[in-house]
C-alpha cells in the first residue's frame, strides 16, 4: 500500500504511522456531553468499502493526512493535509 | 450415525459407501424461536448449547455463505487460557475446559492437541510480568510452569538463545493449551446442533432486521422473511454492518490480521512458540505445516488480506527466534477481519433493542474462545442472565469506563491493541 503524501508525493505506507477514523478531527469540546465523547472515543462506522482516515507522515515531512481509501481493496482515493480539511470545516 | 473406531474398520471393508452428509441442508421456515445470524464457529456453538444445555431447539442458523466459510477457518488454531483481567480470566479458564472435552461432546474428533504453550520473555521485566500471570493462571485452576532458561533448552534447542538483541530468559508453559482443528469444531458443533432440530441455512444473507415498538420481529434475508423474538447477532468480521441494519454503531474496527503457513515438514515443532518481543508465535499442525502469523497491519481493512511490510515484520521475528526456519519455503499466507474493540476483550450482552443480542469483538482471540463463547451467549440468550463466565463482557463498559479488560494495559483506545 502506498499513500499519496500532498507534500512528498507518493510513499510507502511504511512511512506513515496510522491514528484511526478521521473523525478523531471533530474532538467534542470538554462540555460536550458523554454522548459525544462516547461517540468520539469508541464508536465507529466502521465502513466496508469507502473510508477516511488519519495517518501522520512520520517517517517523512510529520504532517498529517486525510485518506481516503477502500477498507476492501486497500485503494488509496485522495489524501489531503489534516491542516486543511480542519480549515475547510471551520 | 456415531463415528468410532469400529465405524472406520466397517466403513473401510464396504467400500466407504455408509457415510451420509452430516447435516441437512435446511430451507428456512417462517417463524423461530430464536434466529443465530451467522454460521461460524461462535454462532453454531451458540445454537449447539442452545439445544443442549436449554432445550431451545426451534432454532435457525442463518449463513450467507456456507458453514464456517469466516474467520474459523482463516486463524492460527491456538487454544490456551493464559488470560489475568477479571471478565478474561474465569471465561478463558472455562473455554479450555470446554475444549478438553469436546471431541467426545460431539463425538467429533475435533483434534484438540494440548501440546503445551511457552511464552518467551527476554528481559527481567518480562519475568517479572510472566511470574504474576503465571500465579494469576494457578490462582484460579488453571496451570502454569515458570521455565528457565535451561528448561527452554531442553525442550526447544533450535531457538536462538543468544541472540545479541533478544536473549532468551526463560518461559511461561501452559501445558494444557496447544491447538484444535478448525474447520472441524465449526463442523462438530454444526452436526450436533443438527442432531437436535437447529436449522442451518446456508447462502441466507441477512439484509435487514425488522423491529417494532423498541423490539426485533425478525429479519429480511435473501431467502425471504423469517420471524423471532430474539435474533442473536454473531458475525465478528462483518459486526457493523449487522448491527447498522438495526440502527446500531458498535465500538469496533475491524483490521486486518495475516498468518502464513509453510510446506510439509517432518514433526520438528512439537509445542506453540510465542516470542516475546516481536509479537510472533508458531506451531506445526498435524499436516507439517509450520503456522505462524504476527501483529496486525494495524489500519481498518475488509480485504481479507494484508500488505507486504508486515509479512516482512514476521519473517524477520520468525528469523530472529529460530533460524532453522530459513530453510522452510511459505506455501501461502492470508488475512482475517479482526473486530477490534477499544480494550482488546470480547463483546457478550443484551443490546438497548429488545430482543436483540451481540457476540462480537473478538479482536484477534476468538478461536479458542469458541467453545466458551458459544455455551455463555446461549445462556444469555434462554435465561437473560449472564452466565458466571461471561458476565463482564459487557457493551456499556467502554461508555462508563466501568469493568475495562485490558490485558495488555495499553489503554482503552481504537488502535492500542
Amino acid at each position: 500500500m502506498r499513500i499519496t503524501c500532498p507534500i512528498c508525493g507518493e510513499r510507502d505506507r511504511r512511512e506513515f504511522y496510522y491514528k484511526g477514523d478521521a473523525l478523531a478531527l471533530n474532538r467534542p469540546g470538554p462540555d460536550g456531553g458523554e454522548k459525544a465523547w462516547d461517540d468520539y472515543l469508541h464508536m465507529r462506522d466502521n465502513p466496508a468499502g469507502e473510508t477516511r482516515d488519519l495517518w501522520f507522515h512520520e517517517a517523512g515531512c510529520s504532517a498529517w493526512v486525510v485518506v481516503t481509501r477502500n477498507t476492501v481493496t486497500h485503494e488509496i482515493l485522495a489524501a489531503e493535509l489534516a491542516s486543511k480539511v480542519k480549515e475547510a470545516a471551520t | 450415525m456415531g463415528f468410532s473406531g469400529w465405524r472406520v474398520i466397517k466403513e473401510g471393508l464396504t467400500g466407504n459407501r455408509g457415510w451420509k452428509p452430516q447435516w441437512r441442508d435446511a430451507a428456512p421456515k417462517k417463524d423461530y424461536d430464536v434466529l443465530i445470524i451467522g454460521g461460524g464457529g461462535h454462532g453454531l456453538a451458540t445454537a449447539y448449547y442452545l439445544a443442549k444445555e436449554h432445550g431451545i431447539t426451534n432454532v435457525a442458523v442463518l449463513e450467507k455463505g456456507h458453514l464456517g466459510s469466516g474467520n474459523i477457518g482463516r486463524n492460527t488454531t491456538l487454544v490456551r487460557s493464559n488470560y489475568m483481567m477479571p471478565g478474561n480470566s474465569e471465561f478463558y479458564s472455562h473455554s479450555v475446559k470446554l475444549w478438553e472435552g469436546l471431541s467426545q461432546e460431539l463425538n467429533y474428533n475435533v483434534m484438540h492437541s494440548p501440546r503445551g504453550q511457552i511464552v518467551l520473555h527476554h528481559s527481567d521485566a518480562q519475568r517479572d510480568a510472566a511470574v504474576r500471570l503465571g500465579n494469576a493462571m494457578i490462582n484460579r485452576g488453571d496451570d502454569a510452569e515458570l521455565l528457565t532458561r535451561d528448561d527452554v533448552r531442553r525442550m526447544v534447542p533450535y531457538l536462538d538463545f543468544d541472540s545479541a538483541r533478544f536473549p532468551i530468559y526463560g518461559g511461561l508453559l501452559q501445558r494444557r493449551a496447544g491447538t484444535a482443528r478448525h474447520d472441524a469444531v465449526a463442523w462438530g458443533y454444526a452436526r450436533a446442533a443438527d442432531e437436535r432440530g437447529v436449522d442451518l441455512v446456508q447462502n441466507c444473507e441477512v439484509t435487514g432486521i425488522d423491529m417494532k415498538n423498541g423490539k426485533v420481529t425478525g429479519v429480511q434475508t435473501t431467502r425471504g422473511v423469517i420471524r423471532a423474538p430474539k435474533i442473536a447477532v454473531v458475525v465478528a468480521g462483518r459486526s457493523s454492518q449487522v448491527a447498522a441494519m438495526a440502527g446500531m454503531r458498535l465500538p469496533i474496527e475491524s483490521h486486518v490480521l495475516q498468518a502464513f503457513v509453510t510446506e510439509g515438514l517432518k514433526p520438528c515443532i512439537d509445542h506453540v512458540i510465542s516470542f516475546g518481543m516481536g509479537h510472533f508465535y508458531i506451531s506445526q499442525s498435524d499436516k507439517g505445516g509450520l503456522v505462524f502469523g504476527g501483529n496486525l497491519d494495524f489500519y481498518a481493512s475488509y480485504a481479507s488480506r494484508g500488505n507486504l511490510p508486515m509479512k516482512e515484520h514476521v519473517m524477520e521475528a520468525a528469523m530472529t527466534l529460530m533460524p532453522m526456519i530459513g530453510k522452510a519455503k511459505v506455501l501461502r499466507s492470508w488475512g482475517g477481519i479482526m473486530d477490534m474493540t477499544p480494550d482488546g476483550s470480547p463483546i457478550i450482552d443484551r443490546t438497548l433493542i429488545d430482543g436483540l443480542y451481540l457476540n462480537c469483538g473478538w479482536c484477534y482471540g476468538g478461536f479458542k474462545a469458541v467453545p466458551a463463547s458459544g455455551y455463555g451467549f446461549a445462556h444469555l440468550l434462554a435465561t437473560d442472565q449472564y452466565h458466571e463466565t461471561a458476565s463482564k463482557f459487557q457493551l456499556d463498559r467502554f461508555r462508563s469506563g466501568r469493568g475495562l479488560m485490558d490485558e495488555e494495559a495499553t489503554g482503552s483506545q481504537h488502535n492500542l491493541h
